[in-house]
């Protein structure tokens, strides 16, 4: 290609060597590399910093902030945890937590598997305007509707029951919106075929593209679950018995009871991150590709 | 229009008999709790509902009219609108250098970005609860880190713009790793051929950015600039826990008084009806506003 053109070619393969990294004289280069790196290492400190002195504070006796700037634990202790651990019931709401989070995202992964396959795969009267609705929903503000949603849960008796965050919350239409996306790449002939042999529709899903979803799966799993994990006001709302609560709620509510006590709600604060953040750095990958695709959060 | 060309399973007559046993499910949950709460919302915003009973009363638009004479009201909604105009720009600009910053040649990329996401996992509460560390007045990090350097020590929790500026750093810190996402996914995209044309062209490297990067990050921009208004009329979470919407009412924006009115002592529910029903009103607004606005845009360069 580059020799068709012999007089500018060399041109371009001098600007190609030179794109490879960055433009400029060597020595230029260099130190914008230097300044690079810098700029890099300032970021992440400022980003580390927060969780560093929570995780500091967390393991910290006694007052860990007075007057001083304390950036390592001075006598590592557990006594945080376990100090809260004997005043709150909070391994249940941890369990709670669990068992929200867990069937909330079983359901929703379920809905929005089924639900893309009908809105890419299948053809049924109504099914543009219906999916644009459900488009649409994902705009909706969570504080626009607070009020209906309480009267309507509550008046099918759930407040004060798991169902009462389950149900809502398997309702997260991103889902669908992902999975319709990932579906209508998979080959429309492969699903024929299986049609032609004699499949039925949901011997197809089940069997031919069930299979083919496993990165979809992943992403709506983690999406999912760190969107429930981390569900705050409308739990807050809806489960008003301290033997309800998850860990968001258990944890505003302890900052109620000990205020300033950092080494107490810092114990609780690593409690209820560590779980997240820890698949983050596992899938991190699914992560990245979900955020950036439905752009929740 | 591309909805209608979706490729499908093409059967003769009405369509697929399973459809309804597929979509179902979903359809039905989205109804119940979203589509119909949506049109309640705007029933509900007419009506006084008793504290106690929940008995219902019709009362027209009494609601709205409390509201124009409302300055805690005007208040939150001046807050929000300030937040938006800080944190939706100031996380975007963030997010662009930082994807700009770790799309170029750096030694443990990998590392720095994860870094930079982290936060993004991170509960609203917990985030709230890491600010309440961070900003406390006489016990907090940043006193210390203030006292250990000689700087003077800011009141961030007793003076109100102080406080107003806690929530918006603390935003920051969550939201730049969102916007890097989506800045770095649309750099990734723009073909490198066209930044060696440039440079053959004789670009320098701001030229480059501005004239072939900038334009092609168009989509991701319009995209970020929606998403982050929506959550800015959203936000609850940290602010509820960091300040309260305190001190007075310096940080009060409209997410948590729509939950104080409707949920807090008062329990007016009718009066927190209607300002969701606004919340409502001025995010869509605003997204149809930026959507003509970018397709204008679109055409115009067409």
């Amino acid at each position: 290609m580059v020799a068709t053109v012999p007089t500018r070619g060399l041109t371009v393969v001098d600007a190609r060597a030179h794109t490879a990294r960055t433009p400029g004289r060597p020595g230029r280069r260099r130190v914008g590399w230097t300044l690079r790196v810098v700029a890099a290492v300032l970021v992440a400190v400022v980003m580390v910093f927060p969780l560093w002195v929570m995780l500091v504070t967390a393991f910290s006796s006694g007052s860990a902030y007075s007057q001083t700037l304390r950036l390592w634990p001075s006598e590592p202790t557990l006594g945080n945890f376990t100090r809260v651990f004997a005043a709150w019931p909070v391994g249940s709401w941890f369990a709670n937590s669990v068992a929200v989070a867990g069937v909330t995202t079983v359901l929703s992964v379920a809905v929005s598997l089924t639900g893309g396959f009908a809105f890419a795969k299948l053809r049924w009267v109504g099914r543009t305007p219906v999916f644009l609705l459900l488009l649409a929903t994902m705009m909706i503000p969570t504080q626009a509707i607070l009020v209906p949603q309480f009267r309507l849960v509550s008046s099918l008796g759930l407040v004060g029951t798991f169902w009462a965050v389950i149900l809502p919350g398997a309702a997260a239409t991103f889902g669908i919106f992902l999975a319709r996306q990932f579906l209508m790449a998979i080959p429309t002939e492969l699903v024929e075929a299986a049609r032609v042999d004699g499949a039925s529709t949901p011997r197809v899903f089940w069997s031919i593209v069930l299979p083919l979803c496993r990165p979809l799966v992943a992403v709506l799993t983690l999406l999912a679950l760190m969107y429930q994990w981390n569900d705050f006001l409308w739990p807050l709302i809806v489960l008003r018995d301290p033997a309800l609560f998850t860990l968001p709620i258990g944890l505003q509510f302890l900052q109620g009871q000990y205020l300033t006590d950092y080494g107490a709600l810092m114990a609780m604060t690593l409690l209820a991150t560590a779980p997240l953040v820890v698949l983050f750095l596992v899938f991190q990958r699914y992560f990245v590709q979900g955020l950036a695709t439905t752009g929740l959060r | 229009m591309s909805a209608l060309s979706v490729p499908g399973v093409r059967r003769r007559g009405r369509g697929d008999r399973s459809a309804p046993l597929f979509a179902g499910p979903v359809v039905l949950l989205a109804g119940l709790f979203l589509v119909l709460p949506m049109g309640l919302a705007l029933v509900f915003s007419l009506t006084e509902i008793a504290p106690l009973s929940g008995k219902v009363g019709w009362v027209g638009l009494t609601n709205f009219a409390t509201m124009a004479a409302d300055p805690t009201f005007f208040r939150s909604l001046l807050n929000t609108a300030l937040f938006a105009l800080v944190t939706v720009p100031g996380s975007m600009a963030i997010g662009l250098a930082l994807a700009l910053l770790m799309n170029s040649v750096l030694p443990a990329r990998p590392l720095f970005r994860t870094v930079v996401y982290l936060p993004l996992v991170i509960s609203g509460v917990a985030v709230g609860l890491i600010g309440s560390l961070l900003f406390n007045e006489t016990s907090g990090v940043l006193r210390a880190l203030a006292l250990t350097f000689g700087l003077p020590v800011v009141p961030w929790q007793s003076s109100g713009p102080a406080a107003f500026a806690s929530v918006v750093l603390i935003t920051l810190w969550i939201r730049v790793g969102f916007c890097m996402i989506i800045y770095l996914a649309a750099l990734q995209a723009v073909p490198p051929e066209l930044h060696e044309a440039a440079q053959v062209e004789g670009a320098s490297g701001w030229q480059r950015f501005r004239h072939v990067t900038l334009p092609l990050l168009g989509p991701a921009t319009f995209f970020l600039l929606i998403m982050s208004v929506i959550y800015s009329f959203n936000v609850f979470d940290t602010v509820f826990v960091l300040t309260g919407g305190g001190p007075g009412s310096a940080t009060e924006v409209l997410g948590t008084y729509a939950y104080d009115t409707a949920f807090g002592p008062a329990r007016d529910q009718g009066y927190g009806a209607a300002i969701g029903v606004v919340v409502f009103v001025l995010t869509m607004a605003f997204t149809l506003v930026q959507w003509r606005r970018s397709r204008a845009a679109r055409d115009g360069a067409l």
